[in-house]
């Protein structure tokens, strides 16, 4: 599997390379290179989890609830169990202990224990010597149910505290409420020339990922459990299975099977994952399981369906006086990561233009359809969405172009937020000077003909959660490098290919620094067993941090190096370099050894060359309860201009171009930052356009869609073009410079495709999917006389809890609440787990 | 070698797979998806829906894109069947092949093996594809980690290495617009 890893650049790619950047001080970072995996993907040699065949292998099955809230009475697995072929049988009261990605919301088991939340929701499990024979056993398990009267929408869960969908969070069906304000926004309104208030609602949406989640689960007698899955977070499966199957951490292992497509989707531990373990412990065979695709639409932890209320004041100019934010999520059956979900809601409004007082109220409600989760931009592309079209409102109000209105106000580079987000590197203003210039923004805007119309957005995201999920003072990510005698060098990681190129990154980086091929580098990551810890792939979070444990791995082995070299040379290592495979003297390049030569030198003095590097964020600025979620050593920016065709006739709307800039801080492989920002695109125009989890609220809440045809996505008919452009404006935190791009870029996608339709037909659609019905509603409202709107009108009334007060930091505030004076850092700390600030999100692929 | 026994109710077909005569006996309800990675142990090919609806299982029978996953494997007795494992020219990648590694229209890679076929059709009957060409040919295909646009511009650098051009990856797909 590891064949192709020696295989050259392309010399078609090298050339263009190298005839575009002469004199790049950089040698890999910053030029196009394959990925290192790119060979096995295009000759079918890459294993996913579920073309993995064990001898005496078993397959396993689920069955699911048919009821959207329902106590389960009695189970009988006896028939099941007689069945010829079946192995074993589980029920819930197998696998009694809770589990969840996040310490405060412990709330799933692996099979449903007393209660079932939603239909789909898993309750039995068989393992059987073919898919055929499970599935007929499932049939055979007899399981009574006492319906309860379920929850379906978030007006529901508010109106009806009872039944309780679980028994703990903030109060009735309330799973959890934020308040939070940072200066007086009253004031701040008091002192604005224009307040403009506005609803919006973002529909829920799932990853699709094109592999179904699969696990294989094998058991030694020994005592050791091995677990191959389709997730992009090895860890924190690797402790749930601990914890669900009271093993040792030491007699687990997990591999990460290269995930097809991810996008957030696969970030949770599972109950199939912690199934399959346990009925391989049972029987003693290897055990695999593989969802179907409709399996995979229960799974869900897709994006949360968001009503959202804005009020923002601002001066004739432009200059915002205040924000408030009030948001309320549909978070279905389960916690997953709901409560960081609900504070992104309300984290990332305050780091793209100046906001110099703010105010945010966040609920998640529980509902009995599938848990909702983090998908690419996690909890932060409905605030995105609502937050960009207000901003087109208030420049059409104060007759400014919205380019300008965003350009003027920008939050400035190395800054901090009115909620204590640490801003870095800050290239919005490049990258809305590349699209306006690009589109022909200033040609086209309130120019074009009647259905044609621009709209322009822009956004921002987090490299990486400044916290981990659960508390520790660990690092975050960790490397160790192995350097072989001949020249080669190992890079083991724990982060997981979901498709972004994370394996490829380390090879880049740690080629960069040694002076080597990246094709003379293997990388090993995913293996709980083989690579240090990395947190896994989401929050945008694995360039960022495994890029900087790599860097700092590298830098002491060419320390051992140098140093040995440099005694053969008797020159000074200060006067050494590493380029092309060789180490030599710079001031006479003639002078030095072959890289594999001075691995053996230093082989010789130190012995096996082994170092290791790791990785922990800055500690967050933010000192009150909430704070843990937003902070991040960088964030990266983007600017989109979407041009559209809407036909009046139909409401369809087309959208022929988007143009994009991202700043990336540095890229490390161009190619592969233009791949993550046209497949963000890609999501985002499916979110804007088509797609929708949606349920039958008439009908025991099914899910109305659950296949792939029938679920609309892009196909190359629907997909846009897109023009990018890559902005580099390198941030101290990120290695070489570099940020995010997996996430960031889906962002303005869907805001400004919402804008351009009201340059084209005059009618706001303040609610996504823009689906032709809702442009159709918006113009005969239009038509009639009416606001020609589409868009929910009004924000229910919540028991919002008091206030936590944290003066802003040009208030004289040091990043603590009011009343919350002596609470040392420490003491934050601990508070901080309690207060479910967790880091979050979701990765890319 | 003598033939094993065969299971009870099993199909035997012979067939040509990869270039090679392949004989294989199976339960007869069996999709040629499932035969070929469960029994003929090709997992190159994937599955993404296994109801005919994303295009991932794309293979190509008798030199024509078809979904695996709703083909019997009976059905392809006497055929010819080509996966991405078939596609190289011995140790040398096929051009689609080079250029998706080139480009990285090959992300996750998991749709990749049934976008690379239905592509190979696409050029063997159409050398000279344009934009919309490759949209309409790949159109049953999903991906979702690309956009597909890295897909369009693969397959034209492929299509122009085949023809015989010199041909380089524009500098916009590799660098952006400046």
């Amino acid at each position: 599997m590891d064949g192709d890893r020696a295989v050259q650049v392309s010399t078609e790619v090298r050339q263009a390379v190298a005839a575009d950047h002469p004199g790049r001080e950089k040698r890999v970072v910053g030029r196009a290179h394959r990925k290192v995996d790119a060979v096995a993907k295009v000759t079918g040699q890459t294993r996913f989890a579920d073309d993995l065949f064990l001898p005496r292998m078993l397959f396993a099955k689920l069955l699911r609830s048919p009821h959207p809230h329902a106590r389960i009475v009695k189970i009988d697995t006896r028939k099941a169990l007689e069945l010829e072929g079946v192995k074993a049988v589980l029920t819930g009261e197998d696998l009694p202990i809770p589990f969840g990605i996040l310490p405060v919301s412990q709330d799933e088991h692996a099979l449903a224990l007393d209660k079932v939340r939603f239909v789909g929701d898993p309750v039995a499990a068989v393992a059987a010597v073919s898919e055929e024979i499970a599935t007929q056993a499932l049939d055979l398990i007899e399981v009574e149910y006492e319906p309860l009267e379920p929850i379906a929408s978030p007006e529901e869960a508010i109106a009806k505290p009872e039944p309780r969908i679980h028994d703990y969070g903030d109060r009735g069906n309330f799973h959890k409420l934020i308040h939070l304000e940072f200066g007086n926004v009253e004031q701040g309104f008091a002192e604005a020339d224009l307040v403009v208030e506005d609803c919006y609602f973002y529909q829920g949406s799932t990853h699709l990922p094109m592999e179904q989640h699969a696990a294989v689960a094998e058991w030694s007698p020994q005592g050791k459990l091995t677990l191959w899955s389709s997730t992009q977070t090895p860890h924190y499966v690797h402790r749930a299975l601990s914890k669900v199957l009271q093993l040792p951490p030491s007699r687990i292992r997990v591999i990460a099977c290269p995930n097809g497509g991810g996008f957030g989707g696969k970030s949770d531990p599972f109950s199939h994952e912690i199934v399959a373990a346990k009925l391989a412990m049972v029987t003693g065979r290897p055990v695999k399981i593989t969802l179907t695709r409709e399996e995979v639409f229960y799974c869900h932890r897709g994006r949360h369906p968001t009503l959202m209320w804005v009020k923002a004041g601002v001066k004739r100019d432009g200059s915002v006086t205040a924000l408030h934010f009030k948001s309320l999520l549909d978070g279905g059956a389960y916690g997953s990561y709901g409560v960081a979900s609900t504070y992104y809601t309300g984290a990332l409004q305050t780091v793209t233009y100046q906001v110099p007082r703010y105010k945010f109220q966040g609920a998640r409600v529980f509902t009995n359809k599938p848990p909702c989760g983090p998908k690419r931009g996690h909890g932060t592309p409905q605030p995105r969405y609502a937050l960009e079209i207000h901003l087109d409102k208030i420049a059409e109000r104060l007759g400014m172009d919205p380019a300008e209105l965003r350009l003027r106000h920008l939050v400035p580079p190395h800054s901090l937020t009115a909620n204590y987000l640490r801003v870095g590197s800050m290239g919005l203003g490049e990258c809305i000077r590349k699209v306006v210039e690009g589109s022909g923004w200033r040609e086209k805007f309130r120019k074009l003909p009647y259905g044609r119309g621009v709209g322009l957005a822009c956004s921002s995201y987090i490299c990486g959660a400044g916290l981990p999920i659960y508390w520790n003072n660990l690092p975050q990510s960790g490397v160790q490098l192995k350097l072989d005698r001949g020249g080669g060098v190992t890079v083991y990681c724990g982060s997981t290919e979901i498709g972004q190129g994370s394996d490829s990154i380390l090879a880049y980086v740690t080629a960069e620094v040694l002076g080597i091929d990246p094709f003379d580098i293997a990388v090993v990551t995913a293996d709980t067993d083989l690579t240090p810890v990395d947190l896994g792939s989401y929050s945008s979070r694995v360039t960022l941090m495994t890029g900087n444990a790599a860097i700092q791995a590298a830098h002491k082995a060419r320390d051992l190096l140098a140093s040995a070299v440099a005694q053969k040379l008797d020159v000074p290592p200060s006067r050494l370099e590493f380029a092309g495979g060789r180490v030599f003297d710079v001031q006479d390049p003639e002078r030095g050894v072959a890289f594999a030569e001075a691995v053996q030198l230093a082989e010789a003095a130190f012995g096996t060359i082994c170092t290791v590097g790791s990785y922990t964020p800055p500690p967050a600025a933010g000192r009150y309860r909430g704070a843990g979620v937003g902070p991040s050593p960088a964030y990266s920016y983007s600017a989109a201009v979407a041009e559209v065709e809407v036909d009046p006739e139909t409401g369809i709307v087309r959208v022929p171009t988007i143009w994009i800039a991202h700043d990336v801080g540095q890229c490390i492989n161009p190619v592969t930052v233009i791949g993550q920002i046209e497949g963000s695109v890609y999501m985002g125009l499916g979110e804007a356009l088509m797609e929708e989890m949606v349920y039958r609220a008439n009908r025991n809440l099914v899910h109305k869609i659950p296949s792939m045809l029938e679920y609309k996505s892009p196909t190359t008919l629907e997909m846009c073009d897109v023009v990018t452009y890559l902005v580099e404006d390198p941030d101290p935190s990120g290695p070489f410079g570099a940020k995010e791009v997996g996430q960031g870029p889906l962002l303005p996608v869907p805001p400004a495709i919402a804008n351009a339709v009201y340059d084209a037909v005059g009618v706001r659609i303040d609610e996504i999917p823009i689906t032709p019905e809702k442009v159709l509603k918006a113009l005969k409202a239009k038509a009639k006389g009416d606001a020609g709107r589409f868009g929910p009108i009004s924000f229910p009334e919540i028991p919002w809890p008091d206030p936590i007060r944290v003066p802003p930091p040009w208030e004289g505030g040091d990043g603590t609440a009011v009343g919350d004076k002596g609470r040392g850092a420490g003491g934050m700390r601990e508070r901080r787990t309690r207060a479910g600030d967790y880091a979050g999100g979701e990765a890319r692929g | 070698m003598a033939r094993r026994a065969e299971p009870p109710g099993h199909a035997h077909i012979s067939l040509e797979v990869n270039g090679e005569p392949v004989e294989v006996s199976f339960p007869p309800h069996k999709t040629l998806l499932e035969v070929l990675r469960e029994d003929l142990g090709l997992t190159g090919t994937k599955h993404g829906c296994e109801l005919g609806e994303c295009g991932t299982c794309t293979v190509l029978l008798d030199g024509q894109p078809v979904l695996s996953c709703l083909v019997l494997g009976v059905a392809a007795a006497g055929r010819k069947v080509k996966t991405v494992e078939g596609m190289a020219r011995g140790p040398e990648l096929h051009p689609l092949q080079r250029a998706f590694a080139d480009l990285g229209a090959a992300q996750c890679g998991y749709c990749t093996p049934g976008i690379l076929l239905a592509a190979e059709a696409l050029l063997e009957r159409n050398p000279r594809p344009t934009r919309q060409d490759i949209k309409e040919a790949l159109a049953g295909n999903l991906c979702r980690c690309t956009g597909y646009i890295k897909i369009y511009e693969a397959v034209e650098l492929a299509a122009a290495w085949m023809r015989g051009e010199d041909a380089a990856p524009p500098e916009e797909s590799i660098y952006g617009r400046r």
